[in-house]
């Protein structure tokens, strides 16, 4: 939690503000009492009425003032919880962005979705109440027993006992109670990712007619949930009837005292009455600061987790060669021809037992179209996932342009690259919107080249907006088809200089798929591509063909070399037009 | 007259949330009593202490043996006092506790019954926020207006009877100046309602835009859209932080101004109380005690009034929520709904037109027969409505027109549950739930053995791959496969349908992403699982669908062609052009 309060610092002047008018208001609350003793003291023994109503106007002139105090402390208070919570949102979400891949394959998305949104409002709520209160609070425990002093020494004796039984009370109750929130919270994840989980695959789930059961596995995570809070609940409740205890004791004991110093004549009756107004002054500080402190163990629970995900560095450290620099030296024939190295990489996912790729070797000339093929597995995906650095390489080198490419700045390297992604996803807004993303200063112009390389043309004008129709989220309202004509359009409109296409002719049929390898070819520019396809017919045109089984290189040539030297490959062909021949 | 329109929308709200609460009556009345008796111990307090302090009067004349008697009795009440209050805290949490869950099961159950077309309109990032944020919101509400506006309102009750049991005309100044602090707090409450619906529906839609971009990370790395992501969600963390701001700064005056009114109490009773002191009519002690029960009494008021504005952000989350579980179901069954038990597999469609959008027409008096056990295989450009057609056999869409029947009865005529059950379905989009690889594949047939799950996984060519992974069958994998490749996961979809073996099965571009190799091999297991089921195969590769018995070839939400592979390639139609594309790179 500590360190999330450096987003606080845009904010030092409201957080130095609103404490310091609540301790304004707090200390015209702690007048009153000694007011009402001069009343009961002055007022009262000589039948004084006019001194009575002069202290009254006192009080209400007292009221007016802590009111003015009290609303400026709510204004600064509230600008700065809901100021740091915007910022934190926006750090977290940015620091969200940053991670690499491997990190986000480990923590998964609901727990993500949850700080962002839930555990951010608990800890806003905290902030707010903490810079309200927590110091208004202390200050009136404490400017309560200096008065106290003020009155009489040995009675004061008493609030110096009282108050540190009170603070370990308070503070024992609240520190027990936080790893038990954190427990809440990780509950909470769960119901949050059985719901989510239910939308995104109500399909599947209804098919199987698995509704009853499911709803049985929410209502017991919903339980233990439920089992957890009340848990808490029974424990945090311990609070204000402990406290009350304490101060309650303690007006006894100072009853006592005071009967004693009134009997020896050191203090007036007047006095025992502020004494104990005092006391009760801190108890009713206390009743609400118990309330709160609920508030404020949540919120440091969510901050913790908050935190967890802030400290979560990206394993990736940049690289410093800017891949646009490197580009010039393309030119020369040595780099032409050596253009993508792979030279005996191997790859293994962060907590996998074995590699998911094996020393594998490979040379791309520029411009040349390397087809990827091989079983469902085999590491046809993690090999060009290592290309835009989307994991690093385990052992081996793979550079491009002849510099490693963990070397490149990574936003540098993945601009020179189009990908498109197995899964077809596209994002919420326009189509224009999803499009411009390969390159936010294309014209419209560029953008139906694309289009039209991609087949999509028909797709953009069967709509009609054209390219402005809205597009909803995870692009649901387009066909399996559609959407993914529209990713490939997507890498297209950035003239990739390299582009990679993830199997991702897999909902097209074959005549479209035919028709798009068709004008990719026929693109201008000297584009490397790289297909990722499990159809020989995808890739057979290629100038290279890669065979991958289970992560190793099995063939590299082109078809016709491979169907005589690749057995696997030739399994795969034969396959798909055996039964052609026949 | 908005304003107006919202507050009974308010109302509705509360009712409905009262029915919740009742589940709890038992609870609820414990509470109550708890807090009678805690509110009487902590009005019974200053009594005693009051009394203590008139027998303090001056040097040596102090009682002491009075002090001492009344100590025994205040140690033994405020330890009693001490035990309610933590009851009445538990009762408290238990309610809150309770009406949530039930809120969350209900909006969970209601999401299971909802008809596909409300889930595929409505963003599951805003609903998720719903079932989450705005349940917990509520929950944090509900509990601080049990705590004190059941404590409070008795509270204000029992002081008033202490009070006048002390001093009627100091106890008169004390009911006539409170309420004002009352009207203060509604007014503002009224004022902040409108700001707190609007700080929800806010947070609605950026949970809907990080949703999206948290859950598509990669795709938004792999494009360097961070930056624009990150502008697109600061556009609406700065409209939320100014409704924010607006609806935290506006409800927090409510406390400092009800605290004023309550200071303006406090004077008023110092006053007339010195007064009558000085006049005979009460003593010093009973004025310390009706400054304490002053103290108490406006503090409730103060209470409620913050718990007043804690309820209109609770109530606006509540609404909601409750919007979400009032939604209307689909259709349910119809009552004399039968089981359709083993199905033969008999389908027919007649007539049938369907459209999502009713301006676009997309399927159109369309016509089909299919025999039980044969092999039904759909062919056609993408968006031709082959999904569309497999949306309405399982009754995902119910049909605009026509009818669709099975086994010669109308498929509404079914349960949905039965129904479903005679399909066994593997799609395109790969779909696996949270758990391990073995609740993934035995979700059709839970009570299967071991020996049938390895075997369903053996004809669908994932078990070698299972076996590898760290546990094997007990590997957990979490939502969306995770480390699992696309081919894998849609292995385990294969699996799933495998062990299950319904009379009727819908493939859809279920080997899309297999090699070809395995695919064969997986062929083999479907044909020998297609034997005698009627099957429903919706492929691009046309080598998966070369041996089904019916061809349909698709165009625009009608049927072009109809017949099998030689025949349709002999028409030399749209079906010869697809086939032959293939072969042409």
């Amino acid at each position: 939690m500590k360190k999330l309060l450096k987003y606080l610092n845009d904010y030092k002047k409201e957080c130095v503000l609103a404490p310091l008018f609540k301790m304004l208001e707090a200390c015209f609350e702690l007048f009153v009492p000694l007011v009402v003793a001069s009343i009961v003291d002055v007022g009262i023994a000589r039948g004084d009425k006019g001194y009575i109503v002069s202290r009254a106007g006192i009080m209400v002139a007292l009221g007016l003032i802590g009111l003015l105090c009290s609303v400026t402390a709510q204004f600064f208070s509230a600008k700065a919880a809901v100021g740091f919570s915007t910022k934190l949102r926006h750090v977290l979400f940015n620091h969200i962005e940053s991670l690499s891949f491997s990190e986000l394959d480990t923590m998964g998305t609901s727990t993500l979705i949850t700080r962002m949104t839930n555990d951010i409002n608990q800890v806003q709520n905290g902030v707010n109440l903490v810079l309200r209160l927590f110091l208004r609070s202390p200050f009136i425990v404490f400017g309560a027993m200096v008065m106290a002093f003020t009155v009489n020494v040995k009675a004061a004796l008493v609030f110096v006992v009282t108050i540190p039984l009170l603070s370990v009370v308070v503070f024992g109750v609240m520190l027990l109670s936080m790893p038990m929130y954190k427990k809440v919270q990780a509950a909470l994840d769960q119901v949050l990712g059985k719901t989510r989980e239910n939308l995104t695959g109500v399909r599947v789930i209804r098919a199987f007619h698995r509704e009853e059961q499911e709803t049985q596995e929410f209502m017991e995570m919903n339980a233990s949930l439920n089992g957890l809070q009340r848990f808490v609940g029974k424990f945090s409740a311990l609070m204000n009837p402990l406290t009350l205890i304490i101060i309650n004791m303690a007006i006894v004991i100072l009853l006592y005292v005071g009967g004693y110093q009134v009997n020896s004549g050191i203090i007036t009756q007047g006095e025992v009455i502020a004494l104990v107004n005092y006391m009760s002054q801190i108890l009713v500080e206390l009743v609400k600061l118990a309330n709160l402190i609920i508030t404020v163990t949540k919120a440091v629970a969510c901050g913790n987790r908050i935190e967890q995900i802030l400290e979560v560095e990206s394993s990736m450290a940049d690289g410093t060669v800017n891949a646009a620099d490197s580009k010039a030296k393309t030119d020369s024939a040595k780099i032409q021809e050596d253009y993508i190295v792979f030279d005996h990489v191997s790859m293994c996912y962060s907590g996998a037992k074995e590699p998911s790729l094996e020393d594998i070797t490979l040379r791309v000339k520029k411009g040349q179209t390397i087809g990827i093929i091989g079983g469902t597995g085999s590491g046809k995906t993690s090999l060009v996932h290592l290309l835009p650095r989307f994991y690093d390489i385990s052992s081996g080198h793979l550079t491009i342009d002849g510099v490693e490419v963990s070397d490149y700045q990574i936003d540098s390297l993945r601009k020179r690259i189009g990908i498109v992604m197995q899964k077809a996803v596209l994002f919420t807004g326009t189509i224009r919107e999803n499009l411009l993303w390969g390159n936010e200063n294309a014209t419209d112009a560029e953008l139906y080249e694309a289009l039209k390389n991609a087949q999509a043309l028909n797709v953009v004008e069967g709509k009609a907006l054209g390219l402005d129709e809205p597009v909803e989220q995870g692009g649901r309202n387009f066909s399996g088809g559609q959407r993914q004509r529209l990713t490939i359009a997507r890498a297209l409109v950035r003239k990739p200089e390299i582009l990679i296409l993830d199997d991702s002719a897999s909902a097209l049929d074959y005549a479209t798929d035919a028709e798009l390898r068709r004008s990719i070819r026929e693109m201008e520019g000297d584009t490397t591509v790289f297909i990722v396809s499990q159809r020989t017919a995808s890739i057979h045109a290629a100038d290279q063909i890669l065979v991958l089984d289970d992560g190793r290189a099995v063939g590299v040539g082109t078809h016709e070399e491979l169907l005589e030297s690749c057995e696997v490959y030739r399994e795969i062909y034969d396959s798909q037009y055996r039964k052609e021949e026949e | 007259m908005a304003a107006q329109k919202k507050n009974k929308a308010g109302k509705g709200t509360l009712k409905k949330i009262l029915r919740y609460v009742k589940k709890q009556s038992g609870w609820m009345v414990l509470s109550l009593i708890m807090a009678a008796l805690c509110v009487a111990g902590t009005l019974y307090l200053p009594v005693l202490a009051g009394k203590a302090i008139d027998c303090i009067i001056g040097p040596g004349n102090v009682d002491f043996q009075g002090i001492y008697g009344i100590a025994h009795i205040m140690i033994v009440v405020l330890l009693l006092n001490a035990v309610c209050q933590w009851i009445m805290n538990v009762a408290n949490n238990h309610v809150t506790y309770e009406v949530v869950r039930n809120l969350r099961e209900d909006a969970f159950k209601k999401i299971e019954i909802l008809p596909l077309s409300y889930l595929d309109k409505h963003p599951s990032g805003e609903i998720v926020s719903r079932v989450i944020t705005d349940a917990d919101q509520f929950a944090d509400g509900l509990l601080m207006g049990f705590t004190q506006l059941f404590t409070g309102v008795i509270t204000i009750l029992g002081t008033l009877g202490f009070m006048l049991s002390v001093n009627l005309k100091i106890t008169l100044v004390v009911v006539l100046v409170t309420p004002v602090s009352l009207f203060v707090a509604s007014f503002i409450a009224r004022r902040t309602y409108s700001m707190f619906t609007l700080q929800s529906k806010t947070r609605g839609e950026q949970t809907t835009l990080i949703d999206e971009a948290v859950g598509n990370q990669k795709l938004v790395q792999a494009f360097g859209q961070q930056q624009s992501m990150l502008n697109k969600f600061d556009e609406i963390n700065e409209r939320l932080q100014k409704c924010s701001l607006q609806a935290v700064f506006f409800s927090s005056l409510t406390n400092p101004c009800t605290r004023f009114v309550n200071s303006l109490v406090y004077t008023g009773v110092a006053l007339c109380g010195g007064f009558l002191v000085i006049g005979g009519g009460l003593s010093v002690g009973q004025l310390s005690c009706m400054l304490s029960y002053a103290n108490q009494y406006t503090k409730p008021f103060n209470e409620i009034s913050g718990v007043v504005t804690e309820l209109q952000n609770a109530l606006a989350c509540a609404a909601r929520l409750i919007e979400l579980i009032e939604e209307e179901p689909q259709v349910p069954d119809a009552q004399d709904a039968v089981v359709l038990d083993e199905a033969k597999g008999r389908v027919e469609l007649e007539d049938v037109s369907f459209s999502y959008v009713p301006e676009k027409p997309l399927i159109e008096h369309l016509n089909l027969s299919v025999q039980p056990g044969q092999r039904v295989a759909l062919v056609g450009p993408t968006g031709c409505g082959k999904t569309t057609l497999i949306n309405l056999l399982l009754r995902f869409y119910d049909v605009n027109e026509g009818s669709i029947r099975v086994d010669g009865k109308d498929i509404r005529d079914y349960t949905r549950k039965s129904l479903r059950s005679n399909f066994g379905m593997v799609l395109q989009d790969t779909w696996l739930k949270n758990g391990t690889i073995r609740e993934n594949i035995c979700m059709g047939k839970p009570d299967a053995t071991e020996e049938e799950m390895i075997a369903a996984a053996k004809a669908s060519h994932a078990h070698s791959f299972i076996k590898r992974l760290p546990k094997g069958y007990d590997t957990y994998i979490r939502e969306d496969g995770g480390s699992l490749s696309q081919g894998q996961k849609q292995l385990l979809c294969i699996t799933r349908v495998m062990l299950c073996l319904p009379p009727m099965l819908i493939l859809d571009e279920a080997t899309s992403s297999i090699d070809t190799r395995t695919e064969i091999r997986i062929q083999k297991a479907f044909s020998h699982m297609m034997q005698g089921r009627t099957s429903f195969i919706v492929a691009h590769r046309l080598s998966t669908i070369r041996e089904a018995d019916v061809i349909l070839v698709m165009e625009d939400g009608h049927i072009v062609e109809q017949g099998d592979h030689k025949s349709l390639l002999k028409n030399n139609g749209l079906y010869a052009k697809l086939y032959n594309s293939q072969f042409s790179a």
